[in-house]
């Protein structure tokens, strides 16, 4: 049987790739973007950690928004949706990004295995607070709030099991002043 | 760089020149590259260096013109710690971070190195690598030495080369004229602590840079050519029989499914994608299994006064009792309490992964036949229960290690292993598979619940007799060559694991004594985890039939526990005795370590808040091991009194773990250790029924229903005072800080409510019932 398809933007790249699914209509299901990603589109950045949407380990940025990977499934992916990873959020000459560098000043992690979730669940928030005109640098107590998904604009909890916390709080504070300028 | 590349066991290319350094980094003795080890011309210029048969524990430091490598069994745990190992490395080599590379956790290119556990690869290893980079050093002198006709004493290094009148010679050009192999130079001179420009100094880890930018390769992403997805179903229970498959039909007909695979009660999917594999394995799915209930465990609410019962134990152990017995009865101020934790779980971040290749038949060159990726923290151990798991000879298995996310001890990831090979070996093909999160909370092993019943006496001048009644299941039960029933899949199978300890020595008894000067007696007495063949047995009876749920090594062990234990007696006892509780422990510590960090905290203490009105600050004191690192540790909490909500605003930790290598690095694993302790006490407990553990994620919407673990917005300021002892050997750090945390948590609450609470976690209902109590 032949598998649908879908092409995005990925990480500013035009993309297609065979997804699988099955049943149609109310009852299709498809494979998760996460899996997609990582083993269709060998990005490594996203990660498998809970599979339920509970930890960020897999966040990606779709059209924008931090998304947990792991729970989207592929037939609700819009063809022509714009993908960013952590594979490249790096500048094209490999210039890290504000965050990358925040993160390794601060030596933000110990496993490092939840950095992708917490580089890219704040790179869509903060751009998001940019986009929107907020040119203030968030809080530490903001900070600790959005990634604890107790935020007005934030619901979803980011996990760290080594408690690297105040590194990363730190680590993103310090990016946000960066990325504001 | 040069190419690692090993056509048969223990051995490894060297080089167009080199010197290579034998040593053991178990630190048990000296095992020395004798006159077996030899260095010999191979093809095409390179140099081959053969391991001698017979050293079971030797690593290689190795330096060529390209590289300066680690062959070392030990494995990076997310802990930093390659980082400070090749400061000590380079430091002896007058060299700079970058220049080593580690190959490591393989047993085809290392032999047994023992365990990456117990926060000792620093401790032991460090100290072996110093040793060995010393040597080589000696050896790369004696050369620029007769290079540039000079005395060795009148040269001069740094940058990667020697300087003597004027005259240089690098390295590379000395490494180039030949190929030196030696033992460990246990006379080799190491350099003076106050010259270190690298030890001592915070370095940035290595490995951070490519984990912010996706180009580190963790465990997760090894995906050889060909590979299947495995999925497991495992039992609705510890103690569940005779699955029955339904609905096979279903699955196979998903496309890409390749096999369902039963073996007993061990059940699993392979597929060629990770979503048929899914699919195949899901009961709306795929397939169904129809089990028979097992018996119960021991109900979660009767723990505390079940693992008191001695129809659970098997044995009971004297750890330690300077004759105390006397001086109680004796005494007319004689304090009880008793104290109860919860069995918590390691809780990796990344769910167990594995990727087995097992081929019907060994290949003719290596003599391996199943290859297992694995994220262990011990791969000779790992193999050998894995080769019997797959009726295969040791030498036919090889097991590499990479790095998955942190582990914080023996969790799922060899479990997962076996998975993966059990999978591979039923369908002829490479198989990775990739736990659930709810195969993680409920399967691995956890840490274990214990009970504690603590005895002291006091006098005019303080505390005059102690005693420690410990009520533990084993804090190891880790995989063993032995017993294949070690791994989960191995039960599964049929198998049985190994008996039970003899002791809790250093196990779940860890940190059980104290290092006060008073008399104590430690006692332990040893749970039965599983049925076993008699009332004093501690080996397992078939079937295999749990009575509570399985455990085995996680951070610091039993210490978490037993220091909770002692620490938040020792408060009770100095509020009993209207003595200051730093006070007394400064004035209750021989050792003038011991004494130094708690006396680091005094200024803390002294300006802390009064107590009361819900605000409050506790200390807590441990020497780890009761041998190793000091750690005190002040916290300072508020209580929500409408909630019952613990809020935990400051932490400040004095450590003395001798030598620090790396400043930065051991404060990150402090803040750690403060941050999981923190977790652990407040909030984290696997919760189950029956025989099936029910905390199968993360959260939901009941708190504490799951396994709840700390988040961003409850870790307070955290403040490291290291204690640098540069003329002491370095001491391990990745587990002391995190046993002084209970115990001044539960201090600090007392100071704020007047409520002594002996039971964690501290959760929110448990707070508020006792201060409406």
């Amino acid at each position: 049987m032949a598998m649908p398809t879908r092409a995005v933007r990925l990480n500013g790249s035009e993309v297609t790739a065979d997804y699988e699914s099955a049943g149609t209509g109310t009852s299709q299901a498809s494979e998760p973007l996460l899996y997609w990603l990582r083993d269709r589109l060998d990005q490594h950045g996203p990660r498998f950690g809970c599979g339920i949407a509970q930890c960020g380990a897999c966040t990606v940025l779709l059209d924008g928004a931090a998304t947990r990977s792991c729970v989207r499934q592929m037939h609700t992916v819009a063809d022509e949706a714009d993908i960013r990873t952590l594979d490249g959020l790096a500048a094209p000459g490999g210039e890290p990004h504000p965050l990358q560098r925040a993160f390794t000043a601060l030596q933000a992690a110990q496993c490092g295995f939840c950095a992708n979730g917490l580089i890219m669940g704040s790179l869509a928030w903060l751009e998001s607070r940019i986009a929107a005109g907020n040119n203030a640098v968030p809080t530490e107590q903001e900070i600790k709030d959005f990634l604890s998904g107790a935020s007005p604009d934030n619901t979803r909890n980011y996990l760290c099991r080594c408690g690297t916390h105040t590194r990363i709080v730190a680590a993103v504070g310090a990016a946000a002043k960066e990325m504001i300028g | 760089m040069t190419t690692v590349a090993s056509p048969s066991r223990r051995q490894f290319l060297a080089g167009a020149g080199a010197i290579a350094v034998g040593f053991s980094l178990l630190g048990t003795g000296v095992a020395a590259a004798d006159s077996a080890a030899a260095g010999s011309e191979g093809e095409g210029g390179e140099v081959r260096v053969d391991d001698p048969a017979g050293a079971p524990t030797q690593s290689w430091l190795v330096l060529t013109e390209d590289a300066i490598t680690v062959f070392s069994g030990k494995v990076e745990l997310g802990t930093g710690v390659q980082t400070s190992l090749t400061q000590i490395v380079v430091e002896e080599l007058r060299l700079g971070v970058g220049d080593v590379r580690y190959v490591q956790g393989d047993t085809l290119l290392n032999v047994d190195q023992g365990l990456t556990a117990g926060s000792k690869s620093v401790q032991v290893g460090g100290v072996q690598l110093r040793q060995a980079a010393a040597t080589a050093f000696a050896e790369l002198s004696r050369r620029a030495a007769k290079a540039l006709g000079v005395d060795p004493s009148k040269l001069r290094a740094a940058d990667g080369r020697f300087t003597a009148r004027g005259r240089t010679v690098g390295y590379a050009e000395l490494l180039r004229t030949g190929t030196t192999v030696l033992p460990l130079d246990t006379t080799a001179p190491v350099r003076d602590p106050r010259d270190y420009v690298v030890v001592g100094t915070s370095q940035p880890r290595v490995d951070l840079p490519g984990k912010f930018d996706a180009t580190f390769r963790f465990l997760h992403d090894i995906v050889p050519a060909g590979t299947l997805h495995g999925r497991v179903v495992r039992p609705p229970g510890r103690n569940a029989r005779n699955p029955v498959i339904g609905n096979l039909d279903r699955a196979k007909a998903i496309d890409g499914v390749v096999a369902v695979v039963q073996q007993e009660r061990f059940i699993g999917v392979v597929a060629t994608s990770q979503w048929a594999a899914a699919r195949a394995a899901s009961p709306t799915t795929g397939i169904t299994v129809i089990w028979d209930q097992g018996p119960a465990l021991i109900q979660q609410a009767d723990l505390p006064t079940a693992l008191r019962d001695p129809a659970n134990h098997y044995a009971t152990v004297v750890e330690k009792d300077d004759g105390v017995a006397p001086v109680l009865a004796a005494s007319d101020h004689v304090l009880t309490a008793q104290y109860f934790t919860p069995f918590q779980m390691h809780g990796t971040m990344g769910a167990s992964t594995a990727v087995a290749d097992v081929r019907p038949a060994p290949d003719p060159d290596t003599g391996i036949q199943a290859t297992v990726w694995s994220g262990t923290q011990g791969v000779t151990a790992l193999r050998g229960a894995i080769a019997g798991l797959l009726g295969l000879s040791p030498a036919a298995v090889r097991v590499i290690y990479e790095e998955a996310s942190g582990c914080y001890g023996h969790d799922g990831v060899d479990d997962c292993a076996a998975d993966a090979a059990l999978l591979s070996q039923a369908v002829g093909a490479p198989v990775r598979v990739q736990w659930l999160r709810a195969d993680e909370h409920g399967w691995e092993p956890y840490g274990g619940a214990q009970a504690h019943d603590m005895t002291a006496a006091l006098g005019p001048k303080g505390i005059t007799a102690w005693s420690h009644v410990i009520y533990a299941p084993t804090a190891n039960s880790r995989p063993s060559a032995k017993n294949p029933g070690t791994l989960l899949a191995g039960a599964l199978k049929g198998l049985l694991p190994d008996p039970l300890p003899a002791t809790s020595v250093d196990s779940s008894g860890r940190n059980a004594p104290v290092t006060y000067g008073f008399p104590q007696r430690v006692e332990a007495h040893l749970i039965k985890s599983f049925e076993t063949t008699g009332p004093a047995s501690a080996a397992p009876s078939a079937p295999l039939t749990y009575r509570i749920p399985r455990t085995t090594a996680m951070r610091s062990l039993g210490g978490f526990s037993n220091s909770f234990a002692n620490e938040s007696f020792f408060d009770e006892l100095a509020h009993a005795a209207g003595r200051d509780p730093l006070a007394l422990r400064i004035a209750s510590l021989p050792d003038p370590r011991a004494v130094a960090v708690c006396k680091a905290l005094r200024d803390t203490w002294e300006n802390r808040p009064t107590g009361g009105n819900g605000v409050g600050a506790g200390v807590a004191f441990q020497q780890y091991e009761v041998v190793n690192a000091y750690v005190a540790t002040y916290v300072e909490l508020h209580v929500d009194g409408a909630t019952g909500q613990i809020h935990v605003d400051r932490v400040v930790v004095a450590h003395d773990c001798g030598l620090v290598i790396n400043p930065n690095g051991l404060r990150n694993q402090i803040e750690g250790n403060v941050v999981q302790g923190i977790s652990r006490a407040l909030k984290e407990e696997v919760h189950y029924a029956g025989d099936a553990v029910t905390s199968l994620s993360w959260s939901s919407a009941t708190p504490g229903a799951q396994y709840d673990v700390i988040r961003f917005n409850e870790v307070p300021q955290i403040r490291t005072i290291l204690i640098d002892r540069p003329d002491q050997p370095p001491l391990g750090a990745g587990e002391p800080a995190i046993g002084t945390m209970p115990g001044a948590i539960g201090n600090a609450v007392f100071a704020a409510t007047g409520i002594r609470f002996r039971t964690l976690p501290l959760t929110p209902d448990r707070v508020l019932a006792a201060l409406n109590g």
